[in-house]
């Protein structure tokens, strides 16, 4: 996460520049809330030990899915579950082509992650540019009206305040439940957790369905809250970026939230200083990948690990380490 | 055994097309179309005329020459998902050439072809060293240069390469007619383009079966440490495979703009990459299979304009049913060998408990 | 009373538990002695539920035990601690020890700290419960995963050769907690190889060869019977031809080398031309360590190692390859041949037919097929590795070497391999030694060692023990050294 610390600081400099803060912040946090659902579900996916590739193209689906539903329905909520189940289905797939059939789970994810894209793009056809409905807003009395932070945090809706939610209900429960205990130690060393009397299997399948379900919340946050409605390529390549920002969150719920704040905050900049610097606007949502392709080159020079083998709370910041059986498949005979 | 195993294997792939048109099927009749009209509309579409044909063939070239270059690197156990990046960069150069090589057309074209290849191979040694020497996987590192690619791409189109006065990502001003690569009589299609993608497979065709250089790759792919053992340097060979590979990514970003686009535009990687992962996967990474299979890939996609003309449909029908077939595909041949290997085992334990 | 009843137990060819069958008294020591591939683990994994026995019943107390995983078999009181215990490393040591506890939703960290002090009270045993496993040694993770199945009530502790990697004073205290879990009534079940520790530990044991049980004794028993039964008789080697044995080939001076399990320590040796030098020593003790120096693929943290006078310490493998070292070693199909290509690609990649930038496929398939037939490997130049039985894939990969070869360095040349095959083998390699190549191998087959070795080395715990002249010593003898035993 010294990315993050590196790059918070033009950031922050960019929206005191930018002004009206505690509007800013509200706008970056509303913004963020679909990419947080979407990384938190692959996080714990991941934590697993398995890999959903398709990502972005199960985030468009879901997103199309999300919408057309609220749309023939009218109801947001259907939107949100048809999405999940969208989504959880796509998982499965995964689930299943890994753990039954062995094969190689970046190559499915890949072509799920065409195959969704496109499907996206041929159901999603009679939804595009289509007024729909949206998740309604729900102001917090009394916290509403706290200065600064009230319209930062209390001013939002369900789908918003359901991303802190997740953040939080992940970290309690990664860490402070049996269950997410299990689940770490199957993407950690699935031999240990067997002798230890885990179902492996049955773990797999079932948080990477939980995980694909809560991308394609994200999917639907994404059409029915933040970019309203559809049309082809709508949440482009926000998918890679929630890949990316699990690996830099190092799989930890709040570094991975703090992850797609900063990006949403890069967004916000990139948006406001566009009449002012058009070209650097253009380029800005292109930096988070090669800020993070360099950090990892970084961390992984050997001095640097042995900086963090010394002083073990430093290794901790610095430690990005995947779950050590992340993409293996497990013969449990 | 060999013969018997590759008839299971064709049996199954039988499976998998027939299992995928049935489902892609029921997808067009649960759209309202005519599933029966609709692969013949795509079948019209694609070869119905030879203006058609062209368009198809415009298709096929970059898709040819992308799958070519992922040939190669899936051979050396490479996800090289980055070489949409490493087409936008030859594209790039290949642009700059364009603008900036003095001569007759023809210089210019060669110069075009060779700044193509070379924007490529740099763009594909720096995902390999990333891999090799900065410990990035290499599907992380190509995506990442392949976002940073495009953002080159948009920068230089709305800066320094704007046409004048307007800004817009609608691309740069279109080349000089001499610098556009020669098309056969009235079609779009360019001669040039055909035999530059025809020369590119099968050059990788002998690439990865004559010599020496594809022989220590596929070790590499098949089995590092014992091709190590055997003194086949991995490092070495797997930066000459991202090389190679970019190179070829890079000369299918030229014909994107030399040939098709005749101009610089974000978009213009076209998802070629993408898809001939897909042709790829289906070909079960070998050489021959390419051409046929994207010629296939090719007459989907163009033959799917016709579908949204004629059927309402949208176009992206083409890449749906390109998905399914390659999901059934690599599901069948993953259960085949799943029942392989459990009827091998129940075979181990039948035999124990009879002694 | 626990009982193992006709257990068989096949992998592929191999059968690993041929009709075993084992009794244990509760509240003993019983050890279960046997040489590397006897079937020790396999025997132990099927009792612990880790792995499904093709036939054969288990009684507990008189009860038939049936078990399909480890987590019904922790439930019936049976647990098994591995070689290197099964934890998760960046987890710490709490979390470890929480892992597959019967907890409730919540986890509860001070309870299950509190218990987890207690436990290492009891057993006079040390750790943080904050560390993160990773940095206990393997003695220490051993301790917390004793106290880990104790904490679940297990009353059957099968600890599978459990003093490998553990220092001399780990080793006391482990022995000490046996005995005193014995005397609280638990049964222990003791894997080994060692000869000493199962006459240091054990009430009785029972010893497997090659898949099935050779005896059961109740210690103590004299040594040379222990090792009769482990090893088969005695056998004193026959003559051999001589061989004129030239200068230096390799020499190793003063080599320390840290791996994971076992450290080499300042070893210092020599081979010569024609000689033939057998690695002899239970595994994980050094042997593998020691060819893999010799091969270049690992370098020595300490010393100097020379190829024919020369220093090649910093020198790695392909320049070792290049001055006509050769290695095979003993993962036939993960590090000595390419799975899925042919045998016509293999000599393509790596014969003796001179290859350009195009590949000559012609002189590569006639080579390929001449040395098929030469070598009487049954297969055709269309075959590919992972379809070859072990001892034509050995065949293979022997048809491979260079004509002239300066050093031949084998891992377990005949594991696996039917007499007839190991027999050629041989014959390939001893007339490699007219030629003047030095040969290093290591075998866990005694007869093996003393029949085709010129000299032996032994070694124990990264230690060289003993080096040894072949005509000059036998199988008891080496039983004992291996087993680390100095037999005076």
């Amino acid at each position: 996460m010294m990315t993050g610390l590196f790059a918070s600081v033009p950031i922050i400099i960019g929206l005191a520049i930018v002004g009206d803060l505690d509007v800013t912040t509200g706008t970056v946090i509303a913004g963020a809330a679909p990419l947080i659902y979407a990384t938190i579900g692959e996080t714990i996916t991941e934590k697993a030990g398995v890999v959903n590739l398709s990502l972005d193209g199960s985030l468009l689906l879901s997103a199309m899915a999300g919408f057309g539903i609220a749309f023939l329905s009218g109801s947001v909520i259907l939107g949100f579950l048809a999405a999940a189940a969208v989504s959880a289905l796509v998982a499965l797939i995964i689930a299943y082509a890994g753990i039954e059939l062995r094969l190689n789970q970046i190559a499915v994810g890949f072509v799920l992650f065409l195959l969704c894209t496109r499907l996206s793009a041929l159901l999603g056809a009679p939804f595009v540019r289509e007024p729909g409905p949206a998740v309604p807003k729900l102001e917090i009395p009394l916290l509403a009206d706290i200065p600064f932070l009230g319209k930062a945090l209390f001013q939002h809706n369900l789908s918003i305040y359901g991303s802190f939610v997740v953040v939080l209900v992940a970290y309690w429960f990664f860490y402070r439940t049996r269950p997410g205990l299990e689940l770490q130690a199957v993407g950690e060393r699935p031999e240990s957790a067997f002798a230890r009397g885990v179902s492996v299997r049955r773990v797999r399948y079932f948080y990477t369905i939980l995980g694909g379900a809560l991308v394609g919340i994200g999917g639907a946050a994404f059409s029915l809250d933040q970019k309203f409605g559809w049309s082809e390529g709508h949440v482009r390549n926000f998918g890679w970026i929630a890949l990316a920002i699990v690996i830099f969150g190092g799989w930890h719920p709040f570094r991975v939230a703090l992850g797609c704040y900063l990006f949403g905050a890069l967004q916000v900049v990139a948006l406001k200083l566009q009449p002012v610097f058009p070209g650097l606007s253009q380029v800005l949502p292109i930096l988070p990948f090669p800020t993070m392709i360099l950090t990892l080159v970084v961390i992984n020079r050997p001095g640097f690990r042995a900086l963090g083998d010394r002083f073990g709370s430093l290794r901790k910041f610095l430690a990005s380490e995947p779950p050590a059986a992340l993409g293996t498949n497990f013969e449990q005979q | 055994m060999n013969a018997d195993r590759r008839r299971t294997e064709l049996r199954g792939m039988l499976f998998a097309v027939a299992g995928a048109t049935v489902v892609v099927a029921f997808l067009l009749l649960a759209l309202g179309a005519n599933p029966w009209e609709a692969f013949k509309l795509l079948y019209e579409g694609s070869f119905g005329s030879m203006a058609k044909l062209s368009a198809t063939l415009l298709v096929w070239v970059p898709l040819v020459i992308a799958s070519a270059s992922l040939v190669i690197t899936y051979n050396t156990g490479l996800w090289n998902i980055g070489v949409e990046g490493q087409i936008v960069m030859g594209a790039i150069f290949a642009t700059w050439a364009a603008r900036t090589i003095p001569g007759p057309g023809w210089v210019v074209i060669v110069a075009g072809i060779i700044a193509g290849i070379l924007g490529g191979v740099f763009w594909g040694l720096l995902a390999g060293v990333l891999k090799t020497h900065g410990g990035v996987n290499e599907i992380f590192g190509g995506l990442g240069l392949f976002f940073v690619s495009l953002g080159l791409t948009t920068y230089l189109v709305i800066g320094p390469w704007s046409r004048e006065g307007v800004a817009s990502t609608s691309g740069t001003d279109l080349f000089e007619r001499d610098v556009w690569f020669p098309r056969i009589g009235s079609l779009d299609v360019s001669w040039l383009s055909l035999v530059l993608a025809v020369v590119a497979i099968a050059g990788v065709y002998l690439l990865m079966r004559g010599t020496m250089f594809g022989l220590k790759l596929k070790a590499i792919g098949n089995s590092m440490s014992s091709s190590a053992r055997l003194g086949v340097a991995s490092n070495r060979y797997m930066l000459g495979a991202f090389a190679v590979a970019g190179g070829l990514a890079g000369l299918a970003g030229t014909t994107q703009v030399m040939a098709f686009h005749h101009k610089l535009v974000p978009s213009v990687s076209g998802g070629f990459g993408f898809l001939g992962i897909l042709v790829v996967l289906l070909a079960g990474f070998r050489a021959a299979p390419v051409a046929p299979l994207a010629l296939f890939f090719a007459a989907l996609s163009v033959g799917a304009s016709q579908l949204e003309l004629r059927l309402e449909l949208d176009s992206s029908v083409g890449g749906v049913i390109q998905g399914t077939l390659v999901l059934f595909v690599l599901m069948a041949a993953g259960w085949q060998r799943r029942r392989a290997d459990l009827r091998a085992a129940a075979r181990e334990a039948q035999a124990g408990s009879a002694q | 009373m626990l009982e193992l009843l006709d257990i068989h137990k096949h992998f592929g060819a191999v059968r690993a538990n041929d009709g075993v069958t084992m009794r244990v008294e509760a509240g003993t020591i019983h050890g279960l002695l046997g040489e590397n591939g006897a079937g020790k683990s396999t025997l132990m994994k099927v009792l612990a539920g880790f792995i499904t026995a093709d036939s054969g019943t288990i009684h507990l107390a008189d009860e038939p035990l049936e078990v399909s995983n480890p987590r019904e078999s922790v439930a019936a009181g049976i647990g098994l601690l591995h070689q290197d215990p099964l934890l998760c490393l960046p987890f710490s040591v709490l979390e470890n020890f929480m892992l597959g506890r019967p907890e409730s939703l919540v986890l509860d960290p001070d309870t299950a700290r509190a218990e987890l002090e207690e436990l290492a009270t009891r057993f006079d045993f040390q750790f943080s419960p904050d560390a993160t496993a990773r940095s206990l040694t393997v003695g220490e993770r051993q301790q917390l995963e004793i106290l880990r199945l104790l904490s679940l009530g297990v009353r059957v502790l099968i600890l599978d050769e459990p003093t490998t990697a553990i220092s001399a004073s780990q080793r006391v205290l482990l022995f000490a907690t046996l005995r005193k879990l014995t005397d609280e009534g638990l049964t222990v079940i003791f894997v080994s190889h060692k000869l000493e520790e199962i006459e240091e530990i054990c009430d009785r044991a029972t010893v497997l060869r090659a898949g099935q049980v050779t005896g059961e004794v109740e210690l103590p028993v004299p040594a040379a019977q222990l090792v009769s039964l482990m090893f088969g008789k005695a056998i004193v080697p026959e003559e051999r031809a001589d061989v004129a044995i030239g200068d230096i080939v390799i020499e190793l001076d003063g080599v320390t080398v840290a791996e994971r399990l076992v450290t080499l320590q300042d070893v210092s040796v020599a081979a010569k031309a024609g000689e033939v030098v057998g690695l002899a020593g239970l595994a994980g003790s050094g042997q593998q360590t020691m060819l893999r120096i010799c091969a270049g693929q690992r370098k020595p943290d300490q010393g100097v190692v020379r190829l024919h006078g020369e220093d090649v310490t910093s020198k790695g493998y392909n320049q070792h390859l290049d001055l006509g070292v050769h290695w095979l070693p003993a993962d036939r199909l993960g590090e000595g041949l390419v799975e899925g290509l042919t045998v016509t690609e293999h000599f393509a990649l790596a014969g003796d037919t001179p290859q350009g930038f195009v590949v000559d496929w012609q002189g590569a398939e006639s080579e390929a097929r001449t040395k098929i037939t030469h070598f009487s490997v049954k297969g055709t130049t269309d075959s590919t590795p992972e379809s070859l039985s072990g001892g034509n894939q050995q065949r293979l990969l022997l048809a491979m070497m260079p004509d002239h070869v300066e050093l031949l360095l084998m891992e377990h040349p005949t594991r696996g391999l039917d007499i007839e095959s190991a027999e050629w083998v041989w014959h390939q390699i001893l007339e490699r030694r007219t030629d003047g190549t030095a040969v290093l191998f290591s075998s866990a087959d005694l007869d093996e060692l003393l029949r085709y070795s010129d000299r032996i080395l032994v070694f124990f715990a990264g230690e060289l023990l003993r080096e040894l002249v072949a005509s000059e010593t036998d199988t008891e003898e080496l039983g004992y050294l291996i087993g680390g035993k100095d037999r005076q």
